[in-house]
Parts: C-alpha cells; sequence; structure tokens
C-alpha cells in the first residue's frame, strides 16, 4: 500500500498518448502558420496579382475562351474519346481472343502506347506527312489530335475492358451458348453490355483523363480555328507577356474535370450499393 | 427408337485429372433420371459434356441419335433443342425478367417481338412468376430466379432439359416451389436429366436413379432400388450420409 504513490509518480510524469496526439498536433500548426506568415510576408502580392490575376488581360479571353477555345478541347477529348472506346474495346476482345496472334497484337500495341510518353505520340504525328508520302489525316488538326489521343486513350481502355470483360462470370457466356447462341453472339449480346456497365466509373476517369492530354494539341503547332485551351491561354499570354491567361485557362478545365472527377466516384458508390 | 441421351464410354480429363471414367448411359424420350453422387464425383461434367459445354475427352454423346461429339455438327443449332438450368441461375443480370425469356427466342429462333413476348410470358406465367416480368434478376429471390431460369429454357421449346443442383443454392423454404415446377414438367413428359441431393424428389419423380461416384457409374436404376435398397456399399454409404447427416 506504501509502494503505490511512488509506483504512480512517474506514470504520471510520463506522457500519455492523449498528450502526446496533443502536442504532435501543436507542432504541426506551429509550422503550418510559420510557413503560412514566410509566404504572406515575401510574396510579392501586387506582382503576383499583377502577372497571375490581372483582370484586364481575363476579359480579353471572352469570349473566344469558351466559344474557341473550350469548344475545341470538347472536340479534340470527345473525338479520342469515341476512338479509344472502339479500338480499346476491340484490343480488349483481341487480348482476351483464342486466336494467339491477335492477343500477341493487342498486349505489343497496349505496352508501347502505355508506355511512351503521349508527348512523344504528337510530336511523331507531325511527322506523319513525311513518313507517308501523300498521306493526311483528314479532319486537318482536327483529325490530328483526335488521332494522338485516341491512340494512347485506346491502350488504356482497353486495359478498363479487358478488367470489365474478365468481370462477367464464366456462368453467363454459358448460360447464352446453352440457349444456342454462337460465342459472338453470347459476347455481343450478354458479356459487352454487363461489361460495359461495369466500366462506366473508371471509363469516365479516362475521359477527364483525355480531355487533359488533349492540350498536347500544342505540340502540333495548330492555330487559328483549331487551338484548344492550353494553346488558347498559352498564345495569349505571350501576346499580353501576363499568365493570367494560363490560369483561366485552368481553371476551365477544373470547371469540366472536377465535377466529371465527383461524377466519377458516385458513379463507383452507386455500383458498390448495387451489388 | 433412338435414345434421347446417350452417352457411350465417355471420358473427361481436366489435365492430369480423370474425372469421368468410361460412362455409359441413356435416357429415354419422356424419362426422368436423376443423378446423385457425392461432391467431386463428375455428376456437373457429366451433365455438361451432354451439351458440350465440356469437349469430352474421348467416348461419344448423342442426343436424339445425333452424334453431338461429331466435329463437323452444328453444336449452336442442337444446343437450342437442348435446355439448361444452372446451380448459380445465371440469368443475364442486366435485362428483365421478360427479357431473359425473350432473348434467345429473338436472337436465336428469329421469331418476333410479339411472338417472343407472348411465349415468355407464357412460360413465366406457367413457372409462377408472371407477375415479376419487368424485375430484374437482382430484384427476385433464388427461387424466383431459378424459375425464370426455367422459363427462359422452355421458351425454346427444348426436347429435354439438363438441371445442374437446380435447388442446392437456394434458402430452404425456397427449395419446394422449384421442385413443384420442376414435377410439373416431369408429368408433362419431358425428358430430363437431373443432379441434385434432393432424395424425396428424386425418389417420386424420377423414372430412374443414378449413382455417381469417382467418375463411374456405381447404380443405375428404379429409385425405390437404388435409394431404398442400394445393392453397392458405395451407394449406401452415401445415402446413409446424406440422409443421416448429423451422424
Ligand atoms: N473446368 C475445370 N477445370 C479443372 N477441373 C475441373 C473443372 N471442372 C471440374 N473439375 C474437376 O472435376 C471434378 C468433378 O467436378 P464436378 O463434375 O463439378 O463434380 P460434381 O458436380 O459431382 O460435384 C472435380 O475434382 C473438379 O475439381
Ligand atoms: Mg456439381
Amino acid at each position: 500500500m506504501a509502494d503505490q504513490p511512488k509506483t504512480a509518480e512517474p506514470a504520471r510524469a510520463r506522457l500519455s498518448p492523449r498528450k502526446k496526439q496533443q502536442i504532435s498536433r501543436g507542432i504541426q500548426y506551429v509550422v503550418l502558420i510559420v510557413a503560412l506568415v514566410a509566404v504572406v510576408l515575401y510574396a510579392d502580392w501586387g506582382s503576383l496579382a499583377q502577372n497571375f490575376a490581372k483582370p484586364e488581360v481575363a476579359g480579353a479571353a471572352l469570349p473566344e475562351l469558351f466559344t474557341v477555345a473550350l469548344r475545341n478541347t470538347i472536340i479534340y477529348a470527345v473525338g479520342g474519346f469515341i476512338f479509344s472506346f472502339v479500338a480499346g474495346l476491340v484490343l480488349a476482345l483481341m487480348r482476351l481472343s483464342q486466336v494467339r496472334p491477335y492477343r500477341w497484337i493487342a498486349i505489343v500495341y497496349i505496352e508501347i502506347f502505355r508506355g511512351l510518353p503521349a508527348l512523344l505520340i504528337f510530336l511523331l504525328i507531325v511527322f506523319l506527312p513525311l513518313a507517308l508520302p501523300g498521306f493526311e489525316v483528314p479532319f486537318g488538326t482536327y483529325g490530328q489530335g483526335i488521332l494522338g489521343l485516341g491512340l494512347v486513350g485506346s491502350a488504356y481502355q482497353a486495359e478498363v475492358f479487358r478488367a470489365g470483360l474478365q468481370a462477367v462470370p464464366k456462368g453467363q457466356t454459358e448460360a447464352a451458348r446453352s440457349l444456342g447462341m454462337s460465342a459472338t453472339r453470347a459476347q455481343v449480346t450478354v458479356v459487352i453490355p454487363q461489361a460495359v456497365r461495369m466500366v462506366i466509373p473508371p471509363t469516365t476517369n479516362q475521359f477527364v483523363a483525355l480531355l487533359k492530354d488533349s492540350s498536347l494539341v500544342l505540340f502540333l503547332g495548330v492555330s487559328g480555328e483549331y487551338v484548344e485551351l492550353a494553346k488558347f491561354g498559352n498564345d495569349l499570354a505571350s501576346e499580353h507577356a501576363n499568365a493570367t491567361p494560363i490560369m483561366v485557362a485552368g481553371l476551365t478545365y477544373l470547371l469540366v474535370t472536377i465535377p466529371l472527377g465527383y461524377l466519377a466516384s458516385r458513379l463507383e458508390g452507386r455500383k458498390g450499393r448495387n451489388r | 427408337m433412338t435414345h434421347a441421351i446417350e452417352l457411350r464410354d465417355l471420358h473427361k480429363h481436366f489435365g492430369r485429372n480423370e474425372v469421368l471414367k468410361g460412362i455409359d448411359l441413356a435416357v429415354e424420350p419422356g424419362q426422368v433420371v436423376c443423378v446423385i453422387g457425392p461432391s467431386g464425383s463428375g455428376k456437373s461434367t457429366l451433365l455438361r459434356c451432354v451439351n458440350l459445354l465440356e469437349q469430352p475427352t474421348r467416348g461419344k454423346v448423342f442426343v436424339s441419335g445425333v452424334e453431338v461429339t461429331d466435329p463437323d455438327v452444328d453444336i449452336d443449332a442442337i444446343r437450342r433443342h437442348i435446355g439448361m438450368v444452372f446451380q448459380q441461375f445465371n440469368l443475364f443480370p442486366h435485362m428483365t425478367a421478360l427479357q431473359n425469356v425473350m432473348i434467345a427466342q429473338q436472337r436465336v429462333l428469329k421469331r418476333g417481338r410479339r411472338e417472343a413476348e407472348v411465349v415468355a410470358r407464357e412460360n413465366l406465367d406457367k413457372v409462377g412468376v408472371g407477375a415479376k416480368c419487368d424485375a430484374l434478376p437482382g430484384q427476385l429471390s433464388g427461387g424466383q430466379q431459378q424459375r425464370v431460369a426455367i422459363a427462359r429454357a422452355l421458351a425454346m421449346n427444348p426436347d429435354l432439359m439438363l438441371f445442374d443442383e437446380p435447388t442446392s443454392a437456394l434458402d430452404p423454404e425456397l427449395v419446394g416451389d422449384v421442385l413443384t415446377v420442376m414435377r410439373k414438367l416431369a408429368e408433362e413428359g419431358m425428358t430430363m436429366l437431373v443432379v441434385t441431393h434432393e432424395m424425396g424428389f428424386a425418389r417420386e419423380v424420377a423414372d430412374r436413379v443414378v449413382f455417381m461416384d469417382g467418375g463411374v457409374v456405381v447404380e443405375d436404376g428404379e429409385p425405390a432400388q437404388v435409394i431404398g435398397d442400394p445393392r453397392q456399399e458405395r451407394t449406401r454409404a452415401f445415402l446413409h450420409r446424406v440422409l443421416h447427416p448429423e451422424e
């Protein structure tokens, strides 16, 4: 009995987990506040505002920001998306084909186009007319941009579809075949529709990725009516020697990408609930 | 008379694993044959060899006198006449009950929409789920799903039906509804090959019961005899385990 205060004393002196956590959190706040104060004190706010958020320059971006730049970004992204969707599905079916050479072709394609930087593909597209004399990508820069996005996007979309196709239980094909459907008929009526439904959320994310990658059209050396958001912002920034148009272009991307991101996670959640 | 189903020296290997070791079996038109046996004895594989969901390694399969195992045969055309019901139902989850029953009629038998719908409704009514036409499979109980699956097979006007443990995935209180439908089919004269653990059903409905173990047919005879008075020790041991599981 007499010993008890002695043993309790050092126990109290040592920090309880709760106390430790409080101190740790306190330190984190201090670091944050110091960093903020440093930024506020040392940043040249006037100059920053002048260069990145100048209202007059932002005003100069309108209305072409939406009527030309955003419209073109959407044309490139949607075009590239349709290309990737169709080619991705074909590639995924080839990847899962019983015919070995089809599998090889699909694997080689997917590995190459996922492994290369998208920028490199765009740079190569510029040289296509040299490599294939007389060949011209239809629809001008639109065609070139959509081709570049489609080549890259289809490699990723193929893997998305492959996962979806493999997630359809084997019993589905067996039920279809037992009703007398051919292998192709079973794929088309039973397996592919289920796979497509399953991959809607990752496919939405793929679309967001394409929307951002459409900025690479910049490297196709486009001009005038073909410019998309990034090129538009960059050109206007050079003209005014001011970064505000790039900021404005960035905000316009977010206007589209953030809601789509939320949509994708909503769809993901709904799928989870339906299980 | 041609047999509805005839298996001759049927062998099936999965790699090194010999699952069917020479099966000879015939089912006559209008007969109901129940296949019983322990898990892993090759019952499902046997059933799946009849409509070539599994390709036999050796031996021959005839359905209504046509050799199914002939490589030149149009297997899709033959499968149209063989209904199959699976343990896991395998309804198409993206289609309503009605669409499930219509789709193969339209795509395989090339029936028009109208006709396919009439036939589908008839068959859904027949199995007692006529009120669930517009429900998706996910909204139905297991017993209802399995009855839709039976309707889906029946809508193709099959000459015979294969059932692979149709009630094994069901909650006990739902088993009866499915067995009632199967009993009705048997009474109408449908040729049926049924893998099942429902000994009561086998005893009352089957014309013959086949006991399989280790990839061979161990015993084949009248239900009362095979279930009530088995000749083989293996059959007796299996039935004892099934009928007195708690011992
Ligand atoms: N697709 C398959 N690949 C490899 N082995 C299989 C396959 N299907 C069944 N088997 C094997 O064959 C044996 C018999 O299976 P099955 O016919 O399903 O038996 P049962 O229906 O009597 O339970 C089991 O050992 C199983 O593991
Ligand atoms: Mg089985």
